[in-house]
């Protein structure tokens, strides 16, 4: 810590030089930190799905509806706790930008099935009450700003209600939170009553969706999966049963090989980085080394010599890396204010492990040569500007 | 005086090689940077030709009134007759109007590459469907038989997903479908499908309604007349989007999303790159101060210096340039990519990089190396000369 003051004052010894250097890093430190935070809203890193609940779709697509008839056989499989059965509602409030998942689902079985989402009892009893009300997450309702008692126009892009329009329209009783943070992934959605919808739309209807399992015990879930999807095999309604995650996943992956183009881009980022500030580095240490030299000969060892030029470095790196990381987390703030088709995205714990283990990386590859040429600097040759 | 600016610039453009262990990071820097934001709008370039080239001007597409995409849209069989029989509809030798009521469904199918599950399209087709797509034409195997459980799948869909070769056996509902032919079509997005007969496909999936129907106009100007005819009856509730107009709307998401990415990425690399070029010629500068405080002395004006060292910039960004645009047509043009199109299916194309996009990205590296060299030049321009030359 005591050449703390002088690994500083070398840092400034080209102003204009380190300035630049700084925000070349922060301006990377700021991509790392947005990609890094957007690859893991699309791998679902910071998405929690660990409920044990499995989802059974029909095995050609998830978008061709299973008929409500399976439901006895699935409710049979030992180890099910509780079952439901939602379909995907399609509808678009407002504008095609406020982009928000509805699903039509039977009240009492989704508070089994999501037992990590919490809605006060006499919401629930309104919801029960009356075929036209809804529910909706904590996220969603805040996003709109939303209160108990709002009327909320849908027009859905899939169902016509009988006489063929297809505006709906869901009064809002109830808002559900989350019991423990994280752990009710759908704070993001809105539930409306199955008997109303199926009733109301022009076809379709008796058709279930898809099947949502609640397990007893989530090691079992491979295997229940599998039996669930054996007893409808060679059926019309093939089955294919897997946890909410790998389903979620599926979607997401969808949209193509996303983690693959942000890898690349990061890898290229980084390249670039090392080659500018290693560049910088060798610059700074190939101007110093008749000071260098001085300080050796007024008995700096060779080690505190390596030593102050790779700290210099880590400390260029960790300058500039946490300041590109605080802006992308200020970034952040701004972007899920703006943005509305995607959840806001935070970087968590991870991104951060990663940016730090980064800016560590980065210092040590670009420090460690120049470091070891000051280490071995022979004084005679140096102090006679002999390179 | 251009005398001058020519000779100072090619002594100093004969000098770089001496500075080359600094002058490569600008070269490289800024290589890395076009190659990155040519691939992306490459990527957005495929994307709108695909799209683009699966419309033509004389074809219209009639979905359920507010429906955005096929998936999403219903017609009745009786509805997709008053559909084909209105008037502007193109007709065949036999007075059969050249049109298409067509069903799609979703297929999830594995990758190759990844052997995870992916949303196919399967299409079924009018028996006039070739009539009104010519550009579909088979370049293996056999077309499919109605009321056979026969397929005929795209050229991309075979590059990309596994089991949809000719003789393939592909499972879904309780049917077995045969692949008994490959079809080409320019490129398109159809040719990330899997097409069969409507009237079986319909019954496989037990569903009566049709999806949209997609009509040979008469000409490309009929098209007001023919959308005229089908929004006056009162039968009907439909949109009517000329292909061209629909396809496009398709596209505009991404090309959205892959903009920004570029603008974004591309940005904050290129001001990466600025950077290190900055401190590159600043260090060039100092490199060459007794250089430049001799030639002030013997006489030379400070312009031929500027712009000495905003060529010395300019060559190499140019040079990094060309480097990053040939690189990304190298590894990345024509790559086969898949996202999600409209239909919540899959759609291939290809990365395409235009001459357009190699210029963009020269141009971009010439705005780094100039903005790079700006600052540094003005300093060689304004360096003391006395002190300059002691301290050589």
């Amino acid at each position: 810590m005591k050449y703390f003051a002088l690994v500083w004052a070398t840092l400034w010894r080209k102003r204009a030089r380190t300035v630049f250097t700084l925000l070349s890093l922060v301006a990377a430190f700021l991509l790392l930190g947005l990609l890094q935070a957007a690859h893991a809203l699309f791998s679902l890193g910071s998405v929690n799905l660990a409920a044990p609940i499995l989802i059974t779709q029909a095995r050609v697509s998830f978008t061709s509806p299973l008929p409500l008839r399976l439901l006895p056989q699935i409710e049979a499989v030992p180890g099910v706790a509780a079952v439901s059965w939602s379909q995907f509602f399609g509808g678009v409030y407002k504008d095609p930008k406020n982009f928000f998942p509805q699903f039509a689902t039977v009240p009492e079985r989704w508070r089994r099935v999501f037992s990590e989402c919490r809605l006060p009892e006499e919401q629930f009893q309104a919801w029960q009450a009356s075929r036209t009300a809804a529910v909706a997450g904590r996220e969603l309702a805040e996003r709109f700003g939303w209160k108990v008692g709002e009327r909320i126009p849908l027009q859905s892009q899939i169902w016509p209600r009988r006489d063929g329009d297809r505006a709906w329209t869901f009064d809002l009783v109830g808002i559900f939170d989350d019991s423990a943070k994280g752990s009710c992934a759908r704070v993001g959605n809105m539930y409306i009553r199955y008997d109303y919808f199926d009733e109301e739309r022009q076809f379709g209807r008796g058709n279930a969706g898809i099947y949502v399992l609640r397990l007893q015990d989530p090691a079992r879930a491979e295997a229940i999966g599998r039996q669930v999807d054996a007893m409808f095999e060679n059926s019309p309604d093939e089955t294919k049963t897997q946890t909410e995650k790998d389903f979620t996943l599926n979607f997401v992956r969808q949209i193509g090989n996303l983690s693959l183009i942000l890898y690349s881009i990061l890898g290229a980022v980084f390249f670039t980085l090392l080659l500018l500030t290693g560049n910088t580095m060798s610059q700074a240490v190939r101007e110093r080394i008749p000071e260098l030299a001085v300080l050796k000969t007024i008995g700096y060892a060779d080690g505190t010599l390596l030593a102050l030029v790779l700290a210099e470095s880590l400390l260029l790196c960790t300058l500039g890396g946490l300041g590109g990381m605080l802006l992308s987390v200020l970034a952040m703030r701004v972007l899920a204010k703006v943005q509305m088709q995607f959840p806001p995205f935070h970087a968590d714990l991870r991104v951060w492990l990663t940016a730090l283990a980064s800016m560590l990386l980065l210092g040590l590859a670009v420090g460690l040569p120049p470091a070891l040429r000051a280490g071995r600097l022979s004084i005679v040759d140096a102090l006679a500007e002999r390179r | 005086m251009l005398e001058q600016v020519a000779a100072v610039t090619l002594m100093n453009l004969r000098s770089l090689p001496q500075r080359l262990g600094t002058s490569w990071v600008i070269v490289v820097g800024i290589a890395v940077t076009v190659a990155v934001l040519v691939s992306v709008l490459a990527m957005d370039a495929g994307f709108r030709k695909t799209l683009a080239g699966t419309a033509r001007a004389d074809r219209a597409i009639v979905l359920r009134g507010g429906s955005n995409a096929e998936l999403s849209s219903t017609i009745s069989r009786e509805n997709t007759l008053t559909i084909m029989d209105a008037a502007g509809v193109a007709r065949g030798p036999a007075g059969k109007p050249i049109a298409s009521a067509e069903a799609v469904s979703i297929v999830a199918l594995p990758l190759k590459r990844t052997g995870t599950a992916a949303n196919v399209t399967l299409r079924g087709v009018g028996p006039q469907a070739f009539a009104l797509r010519p550009e579909l034409h088979l370049v293996a195997g056999r077309m499919f038989r109605p009321a056979l459980r026969e397929l005929i799948v795209g050229r991309s869909a075979v590059e990309q997903f596994k089991g949809v070769a000719i003789g393939g056996h592909i499972a879904f509902r309780d049917s077995d479908w045969t692949v008994v032919g490959e079809f080409d079509s320019g490129g398109d997005a159809h040719e990330s499908e899997l097409v069969g007969d409507i009237e079986t496909v319909l019954s496989a999936f037990r569903r009566n309604l049709f999806q949209s129907v997609t009509v040979r106009l008469e000409s490309a100007q009929a098209f007001d007349r023919y959308k005229a005819a089908l929004t006056t009856d009162p039968s009907l509730s439909v949109d009517v989007l000329r292909e061209t107009d629909y396809y496009a709307g398709q596209s505009r998401q991404l090309n959205k999303l892959l903009g920004f990415l570029a603008v974004f990425v591309g940005g904050f690399m290129a001001v990466g790159a600025m950077f290190g070029a900055l401190n590159t010629m600043y260090a060039a500068v100092a490199a060459r101060s007794a250089e430049i405080a001799t030639l002030r002395a013997i006489g030379f004006s400070a312009l031929p210096v500027v712009v000495s060292v905003f060529a010395e910039a300019l060559l190499l960004s140019l040079l990094g340039g060309a480097a990053g645009a040939a690189a990304a047509w190298m590894f990345f043009n024509g790559n086969a990519v898949n996202t999600l199109g409209a239909n919540f299916t899959q759609v291939v194309f290809r990365l395409s990089v235009t001459p357009a996009l190699l210029a963009q990205g020269i141009a971009w590296a010439c705005c780094i190396g100039a903005l790079g060299g700006l600052f540094p030049a003005l300093r060689a321009a304004r360096m003391p000369v006395a002190a300059a030359l002691r301290a050589g």
